[in-house]
Parts: structure tokens; sequence; C-alpha cells
């Protein structure tokens, strides 16, 4: 008689709540909209991880209230309760589905990981393979050298010691320095400076962060990536933007009174806005240089 | 078992003429040895620090209302941001739980006279007045303006003065918690009544004994962090100064290895506070009380070992981000069956409406939802993406506000009776209770979409597209702070004219209820002898009868 009601309950209950669970995976318009290559992998994880979180929760919570509910005191009832001390198969259960859980995420995390491109060099280990970049650097500013250009500067190596890397060559190279309280972006190669982000879509970007003064942190989170900007280290986020527009660039480490007046913006191009924006600031910041710039454009 | 090398009689002496009846209210500003008096001595400073650290976070949040740093000087936000993190945690939690309950409970539930080094335990008290005073005087030499981790470079160049009143402030307090925790240890082991064995000792002790291996094992390593960024910024040595060959990352290591287990340390007594007072307001024994102090083991372990992941965005290598996200990922588990066991403690119980039940029930909802955003900000993928921003934010005030908030109001509702020999107000701690959980979840929850929408933390003036989510957060922490008040008026008009308590109220089952209320000078007459375990409900009469037909 009781245990039919309590079946038909449990599936229910059951039903009820994996439905729940996975609308708020798939419907919780928690992030902003997704702007790079790495941010739909991100936010697939986090849903996965939300739907687990949602659907816990409400098991959880739930069995609370109901407990609550239906074992409270009844009046005048001043007895205990029962003396019940454990129960080794309910804790042995109860300990391995959130250790099957967390490993599940575990691994996934890892492949997430991988994917995002969070193991590729600069990260640590295989900074030979930054030789052949460096290698390509030298070219190009030996041939701006040629012509005499100023700035030394560009021909140091750049050896990221963390942060997310790549192995082969970026189609966009950037050096980002925080200072207080503004991000600097300097495109070595074209030897432009700029206050904001320009790239081109569907690019690989290269960022070689650094940190003028204090740690700051470079975050976009249309990109969902950040990298903490270290004085004395160097730092690098590598990544593709997918989608033409504007987005903010927040610094995300306390780096003083203005930490949160610390913010520019990234402009995604297409690749004509792009070429056409570098070479509009090439002339105007290094007018000597058109020379140099017309031998560049054409190669 | 492992009874006394130390000198405690079983029997009070009668002719020792020292010992006055009950204190007087100067006692409590003097160097007194008795744990009990040193309890309430810590529960007090320590609630005074709250409502301090408290104000100040009202301050943030009024500028926090609009968008622009208006209402006060970015500098001063940081100032108070600084101080509010500091003192909620070393001034708040740390002494509240563990030396405020700690020194009260330990030897009443164990059976001893005292503590066992009684004067290093006053002289541990005695370290945080000064401590306090630094860092609220640090306020007239700038204000410590480097968040409550003092990353430096920020930290060597900011409010040299005060910074280092804020380094020495923290060196005190944790010599402090370290002085406390040898005490601990030996207390429960060579103290215990002979008849208590360790599978009987209360929860609550098992907790302070993790939670005390833990400070021992992780507050040097903090001391010594902050000693060189003291030495930094004033003998001229370089640790962490970039441009002089220091590394700024060392110290992030070495101030982790400390505060990450320290968020442990922080909750793992109040985490015993919930194994005491939901078995006997339930009227059940603890469900799975093995499980309960082998999580507690494991969590001390592990936690050891997760250290890095606060700085999964900063220098941290690939395999160390990966690595630190698996061990992060299985604290998961012993903390979930923590959950699980007082879950499966209330089935089948008479569970009581009393107020510290609730303030405990509410301690584990926050803490369900504190624990889940902890599991997706332990991954790295997502923590990248999260990390340093409101959704953080939002993530540690479940797990700190809903664990010291909850869990110390517990504690108080269950033990005021205990220390002051009155009741407190039932009706009153009730509405005090819904106060505190609807300030807590309108101030809290909506943080977490700010941060995934791409606010960072630590930020006096911000994007205004945030601004209603944020005037939402400022509104709870108005509840918040109006919530203080019934639980103010309760303790001040009970322990002067309330109902007076009986030795044991709640009809509990621990040794501290065999005593009167408050506990006498040398806490019995004469030693209590174990009878029963700490959490027997049930087992006598005719509730026997109900255990066969029961069915999980
Ligand atoms: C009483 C209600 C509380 C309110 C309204 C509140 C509010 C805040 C606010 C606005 C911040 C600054 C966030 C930022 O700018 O990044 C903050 C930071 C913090 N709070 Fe609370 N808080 C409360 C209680 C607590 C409690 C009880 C604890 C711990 C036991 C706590 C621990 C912290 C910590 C550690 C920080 C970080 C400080 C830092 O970033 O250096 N807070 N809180
Ligand atoms: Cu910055
Ligand atoms: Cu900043």
């Amino acid at each position: 008689m009781k245990q039919l009601p309590a079946s038909i309950w449990t599936l229910t209950v059951g039903i009820v709540v994996t439905l729940i669970a996975f609308w708020a995976g798939g419907h919780n318009g928690l992030f902003p909209e997704q702007a790079s290559a790495q941010a739909p992998l991100v936010d697939n994880f986090f849903n996965l991880m939300f739907m687990i979180a949602v659907a816990l929760f409400l098991l959880v919570a739930g069995t609370i209230i109901f407990f609550m509910i239906q074992f409270r005191q009844r009046p005048g009832d001043e007895g205990d309760g029962v003396p019940l001390e454990g129960d080794f198969a309910l804790e042995a259960y109860w300990t391995l589905i959130p250790a099957v859980i967390v490993i599940v995420l575990g691994i996934y995390s890892v492949e997430v990981f991988t994917e995002m491109g969070g193991f590729a060099p600069g990260g640590g280990g295989g900074n030979h393979l930054f030789m052949s970049h460096h290698s390509h650097h030298k070219m190009k500013t030996q041939l701006v050298s040629d012509t005499d250009a100023p700035d030394a500067s560009m021909t140091e190596e750049f050896n990221a010691e963390y942060g997310f890397g790549g192995t082969d060559q970026a189609d966009v190279t950037v050096t980002v320095t925080g200072m207080q309280y503004a991000w600097i972006f300097n495109y070595p190669e074209q030897n432009v400076t700029a206050g904001e982000l320009h790239i081109p879509v569907d690019k690989t970007v290269q960022l070689n962060i650094k940190a003028a003064d204090v740690i700051h942190s470079f975050w976009v989170p249309q990109f969902r990536l950040k990298q903490d900007a270290i004085p004395g280290h160097n730092t690098e986020l590598r990544f593709t933007a997918t989608k033409v527009g504007d987005y903010p660039v927040v610094c995300a480490e306390l780096c003083g009174g203005y930490h949160g007046a610390m913010r520019t913006r990234v402009y995604v191009h297409t690749q004509t806005e792009y070429d056409q924006w570098l070479a509009e600031n090439q002339f105007a910041q290094n007018p000597d240089l058109s020379g140099a710039v017309a031998v560049h454009a054409e190669e | 078992m492992a009874q006394a090398q130390l000198p405690v009689s079983s029997e009070l002496p009668q002719a020792s003429g020292h010992h006055p009846t009950a204190w007087k209210w100067y006692d409590y500003f003097t160097f007194n040895v008795d744990h009990k008096l040193i309890g309430i001595q810590y529960l007090v400073f320590s609630f005074v620090f709250y409502l301090v650290g408290g104000l100040m976070a009202v301050v943030m949040r009024t500028e926090l209302y609009t968008p622009d740093a208006d209402v006060i000087d970015p500098n001063l936000y940081n100032a108070l941001l600084t101080n509010h993190g500091t003192i909620m945690i070393f001034g708040w939690i740390v002494p509240a739980a563990i030396g405020g309950f700690g020194n009260f409970l330990v030897p009443l539930m164990i059976g001893a006279r005292d503590m066992a080094f009684p004067r290093l335990n006053a002289l541990a008290f005695w370290m945080l007045p000064p401590a306090g005073l630094l860092l609220v005087g640090s306020f007239f030499f700038g204000g410590a303006q480097a968040g409550w981790t003092s990353y430096p470079p920020l930290s060597l160049i900011t409010a040299n003065t005060a910074q280092s009143m804020w380094c020495l402030s923290i060196i005190l307090a944790g010599t402090s918690s370290i002085l406390g925790s040898v005490n601990f240890v030996v207390t429960m082991v060579k103290m215990r009544v002979p008849s208590m064995a360790w599978d009987q000792m209360p929860l609550f002790c098992w907790a302070m004994m993790a939670t005390s291996v833990l400070a021992l094992l992780s507050t040097p390593v903090l001391a010594i962090g902050l000693t060189l960024l003291f030495f930094d910024i004033n003998f001229g040595t370089s640790f962490f100064k970039p441009d002089a060959g220091g590394n700024v990352i060392i110290y992030q290591h070495l101030f982790w290895f400390y505060s990450h287990p320290a968020v442990y340390l922080m909750i793992l007594p109040i985490f015993g506070i919930m194994s005491e007072v939901i078995p006997v307001h339930a009227r059940k024994p603890i469900f799975g009380y093995k499980a309960i102090v082998g999580s507690s083991m494991v969590i001390c372990l592990i936690g050891l070992f997760v250290w890095v992941h606060h700085m999964f965005t900063s220098g941290t290598p690939p395999w160390m981000r990966m690595f630190f996200t698996v061990s992060t990922l299985i604290v998961a588990v012993p903390t979930g069956v923590k959950i699980f066991s007082w879950t499966a403690t209330l089935w089948g119980g008479k569970i009581r409406y009393t107020s510290a039940m609730l303030f405990a029930i509410g301690l584990l909802i926050m803490f369900v939802v504190g624990g889940l955003s902890g599991v997706t900000l332990g991954t790295a993928p997502v923590d990248i993406h999260m990390h340093d921003t409101y959704y953080v934010v939002a993530h540690f005030h479940y797990v700190l506000f809903g664990g010291s908030v909850f869990g110390l109001y517990a504690g108080i509702y269950h033990w005021f009776p205990k220390m002051t020999g009155k009741m407190l107000n039932e009706p009153l701690g009730k509405v005090h209770f819904l106060l505190t959980l609807i300030g807590a979840n309108i101030t809290f929850l909506p943080m977490h979409v700010l941060g995934t929408q791409g606010m960072p933390r630590r930020v006096a003036m911000y994007d205004p597209q945030f601004t209603h989510i944020n005037q939402i957060c400022t509104i709870g922490a108005f509840v918040l702070a109006f919530s203080v008040i019934p639980f103010l008026v309760n303790v001040v008009w009970s322990w002067g004219w309330g109902e007076k308590a009986s030795g044991n109220p709640w009809r509990a089952l621990t040794l501290e209820w065999t005593t009167a209320s408050p506990p006498i000078i040398e806490n019995w007459h004469r030693l209590p002898v174990l009878t029963q375990g700490p959490y027997d409900y049930g087992f006598n009469g005719h509730e026997e009868a109900e255990i066969t037909s029961s069915h999980f």
C-alpha cells in the first residue's frame, strides 16, 4: 500500500528535477555573448556543471525541507526520534556518487582546457618553440632596421612563462602592457601603439602581456579569457575572435585606487577594416616610415 | 583512556578559597585563565568586530549603489575593502568559532576542568585586542589598500605604514591561533575524562582537532610570507620586488598555502557546531559519526593540496592548473558526505523549530549553494573567466557568510543558556533568522550574475550596465544590517531579564549539559562519568520498538 505512492512520488520528483535542471543548463543566460573560439567551450562546460548543480540543489534542499516538514515535532510529543546511527551501504553510496561526478568533471575539464589551447607552449615548457617565432620577429625587424627605424626594443624575444600560448605562428601579435590605470597595445611588427585593442576576426591573435608597475589582469568577458600581467614575468594569451564588434577590456586584479576605472575596449574588425586601421595608424604614428610601410605592404 | 599526566583532581578541592563563585563584570577585562571566561571574551570581542566589519560592508555597498565613486573616495573604498575582509576573517570567524566556542566548549565536552595550559590560553586571547587596534589604527595612516590578500608589488607601494600595521596585526593573530591550537590538541589528547574513548568524543571536539592540526601546519607559512613582506616594506630587502630580482609569485604561493586551508580552518569548527545542534533539536543520533570524523580529517589533508586554484590566472603552468583542478574537485566529496549526514539525521526525527535549529538548516541551504558554485570555480577553464569577479564574491559569501553567520548564530542560540544561565527569546530569534536569510540571499545571489556578465571585484566604480543588479545587492545589505537589531535586543534583554535556564534545557546528552548553567568555576564538583554516547537519542524505553519497523 505504502510502497506504490512512494515510488510514483520518487519517479515524478526525478522527472521534474531532471527537466528543470536541463532547462536551467540551457537557458541560464548567465553569460554575455560568445565572441571567441574559446567561449563556447567554457560555456558548454559551465552549463553542464550548472545543470548538475541545479539538480543536486533541488534534491538536497528539497529533501531538507521535506524532512523538516515531515518530521517536525507534533504538539505534545516530547519523545525522541528513531535511533538510527548510520547505514554503511547508504554512506558508501553517497560518497561514491559525488566521487564519480567529480572524476568525470575532472577529466572533462582537462579535455576542455586542452581544446582551449591551454597546454600549448608558453605556459611553462616548450619555450624552444618560441625560437621560430623569435626568428620570425627578427626577420621583420631586420627589415625595418634596414630602413633605419628606431625602437630596438622589438628585437627582444618574448619568452612567456605562463598563459595560453600556441606553437605555430599567430596571425597577429600584440604586446600588451598593463600600467596604473591603462592598457597599452603595441603592434611591434607595424610599430603602432594604441590605447584600445584592434584585431581581425577569425585570425589567431597572440597577446604578449607585461606589467609596468603592479599586477593587472587582462580580461575580456566575451572571450572568457583572462591572464594576469605580472611584473617580472612575461605572460601570454592566444585566442581567435569569432564575432565582429567591440567588447570591454577589464582589469580584474586590484591595482590601486582607480582599478575599477581601468577599462578599455577591444575592436574586432573584418580583415579589410583591420588593415585600414593599421595603415592609418602606422602612417599617423610614424610618418617618416612611410617608405618601409610601402615595402612591407607589398611583400 | 589517556587521562592526564597533568594534575587534574576529580574532586574539587574544598579548601581553595581563591575561587570566586561567579564572575564580576570587570573579570571580563582581566587576564583571567578560566576557559569559559576566555571563551566569552573571544565571543564578545569577535562580535564587536563583526559589527565593525559589517559597518564597513554597508558603506561599501552604499558606494556601489551607483556606478561612479561618488559616495567615498576610491582609495578609502580599498581601505574599507581590505579591512572588511581582514576583520571578518581574523576578527570574526576565527576568534568566534575557534577561540570562542572552542574554549568554552572543549573542556566542558570532554569533562576537563580547564584547558591544558590556561595561562597560554589567556595569552592567546590577549594578543587579539592589540591586533584589532593595529588594524583599526591603520585607518589613521591611510588604511592598507591592497585587499586582504595584499599581493605585492601593490602592497609594497601603497600606504606603507598602514600596510606594515596590517602585517603585524595578522602576524599577531596568527601567533595567537598557533598558541590556541597547541592548547586544543594537548587538551583533547591528555584531559578527556577516563571514561571517554576517542569514538565517544563529541564531533565538535573532533572538528577542533582537525582545525588545530591544520592551523599548526599552515599558519607558520603565512607568518613567513607576511614577515618577508614587512621586511620588503621597511628594511629594504627585495624578496617580492620585481625590479630588484624579487618574485611576486612566491608571495602568492606562501599566502595561499595558508589562506586556502584557512577557509577550512574557519569552517570546520562551524561544521562541528552543526553536528552538535542538529541531533539535539531533531532528537536523533547523528547519522554517520565515523563518516563525519573521517571527512574532517580528509578535508584537513586535501585542503593542504588545493591552494593553487586561487592562482589559475596568475603565474601557474598548465600542468599545475590541471593538478589543482582535480585536487580541488576532490574536496567536494568529503564536504558532500557531511551535508548528506546532516540531512539524513533529520530523517525520522522529531524536529523542534528552535532558532538554533533554523539557523543550522539555513546554513545547510546556504552552504549547498556555496559548495556547488565552488565546484564550478574549482575547474581551471571556468575559473579563468570567473576569477576575481563578483561570481567569486558571491561564492565566498555563501560559504563564509552562510557558514560563519548562520553557524555561529546557531551555536549562540544553542549554548547561550549554558553560557549565561538565561534563555534567549525564541520569537525574536525567529524574526532574526528570517531577516538574515532573506537579507543574505538578496545581497549575495544576484552577485553571481554580476560576475559572469563581466563585473570585476574590488572596484569602487563599475560599468553602468550593472547598476540595477548592484542596487538589489545594496538593498539586501541594508536588510542584513537591520537584521542584527533583533539579535542585539534579544541578547541584552535576555541576559539581563530573560527566563532562567536549567542545567539542560534542550535535554542534550553531551557533558557540558551535566553541570550548572552557567557552569561553576571548575566546571563540576565531581567529574562526570560517561554513561552513554554523545548522541544516543531514542535508545531508551518505548522508542526502542520503532527501530525494527524503520525503513530508509
Ligand atoms: C554582513 C554582510 C556582508 C556584506 C554586505 C559584505 C559585502 C562585501 C563587499 C561589498 C565586499 C567587497 C567586494 C569587492 O569590492 O570585491 C566584500 C568583500 C569581502 N568579504 Fe564581505 N560582506 C559581508 C559579510 C562578510 C562576512 C561574514 C565575511 C567572512 C566571514 C566576509 C568576507 C569578505 C572577504 C574575505 C572579502 C574580500 C576582501 C578582499 O577582496 O580583500 N564578508 N564583502
Ligand atoms: Cu589594472
Ligand atoms: Cu586593476
